[in-house]
């Protein structure tokens, strides 16, 4: 299951949907909003998504990963929209017969959704916003 | 012949260029010279850490000939998770 989403992520069913009975092992990585950023308070987060694209994207990447790891189950849910902080805005979920590989393959997923998958987030303080990681730390505010 | 594209923006693209789907005319046919014809337009492209098109929701290589059929994006740096 892939899933970008407007609604807040149901955590227990991104992890029952990767689940498998053949699994010892079910491994979930749940990114959420922090509510500080460069020393700034975070009032909100706004996500959006190339919609389209990031779901093939996430697929290669789950690809990439059945090719490495024997995924019994797996599943990533994003959420996009406005989130505050505390709030779930990733979950990545796989199993497999053991928790090597599980830690592993969650790992690689969640690291290369963050690299590659094309959506952004826009930080919004007390006192301005800014797209994150759009440009050099030294001009962010430019 | 000025070929006539749709460029799809996204994040602080999408601030620069001022709409989600912009017109956008120019005489090249090349991924690379999309990118050379954006910086030159609007000089702001330059301060971006990175910029990617993706043709038909694949990130694109430099020398691809695009049409003007075809679904164009910016794709400025991601910063899901």
């Amino acid at each position: 299951m892939i899933k970008i989403t407007e609604k807040a992520i149901d955590v227990q069913k991104v992890i029952e949907t990767a689940s498998n009975l053949g699994a010892g092992a079910v491994n979930a990585f749940i990114g959420t909003v922090r509510n500080k950023a460069k020393d700034k308070n975070v009032v909100w987060l706004e996500y959006e998504a190339y919609e389209a694209m990031a779901v093939g994207e996430i697929r290669k990447i789950i690809d990439e990963a059945a090719h490495k790891w024997d995924l019994m189950g797996w599943a990533v849910s994003h959420r996009i929209g406005t989130l505050k902080p505390g709030e779930v805005a990733v979950v990545v979920a796989v199993s497999t017969a053991h928790r090597k590989a599980s830690f592993e393959a969650c790992q690689y997923i969640i690291d290369n959704v963050k690299a590659k998958t094309p959506i952004w987030k826009k930080e919004v303080f007390d006192d301005g916003e800014e797209w994150v990681d759009a440009r050099p730390v030294a001009n962010a505010n430019n | 012949m000025a070929m006539r594209y749709t460029l799809k923006t996204f994040g602080i693209t999408r601030d620069i260029l001022g709409g989600k789907e912009v017109a956008f005319e120019m005489e090249g046919v090349k991924v690379s010279e999309l990118k050379s014809e954006l910086m030159l337009r609007f000089p702001e492209m330059k301060t971006l850490n990175s910029l990617f098109i993706a043709v038909n929701n694949t990130y694109a290589e430099d020398d691809l000939v695009i049409s003007e059929s075809d679904e164009i994006a910016l794709i400025p740096p991601v910063s899901g998770g």
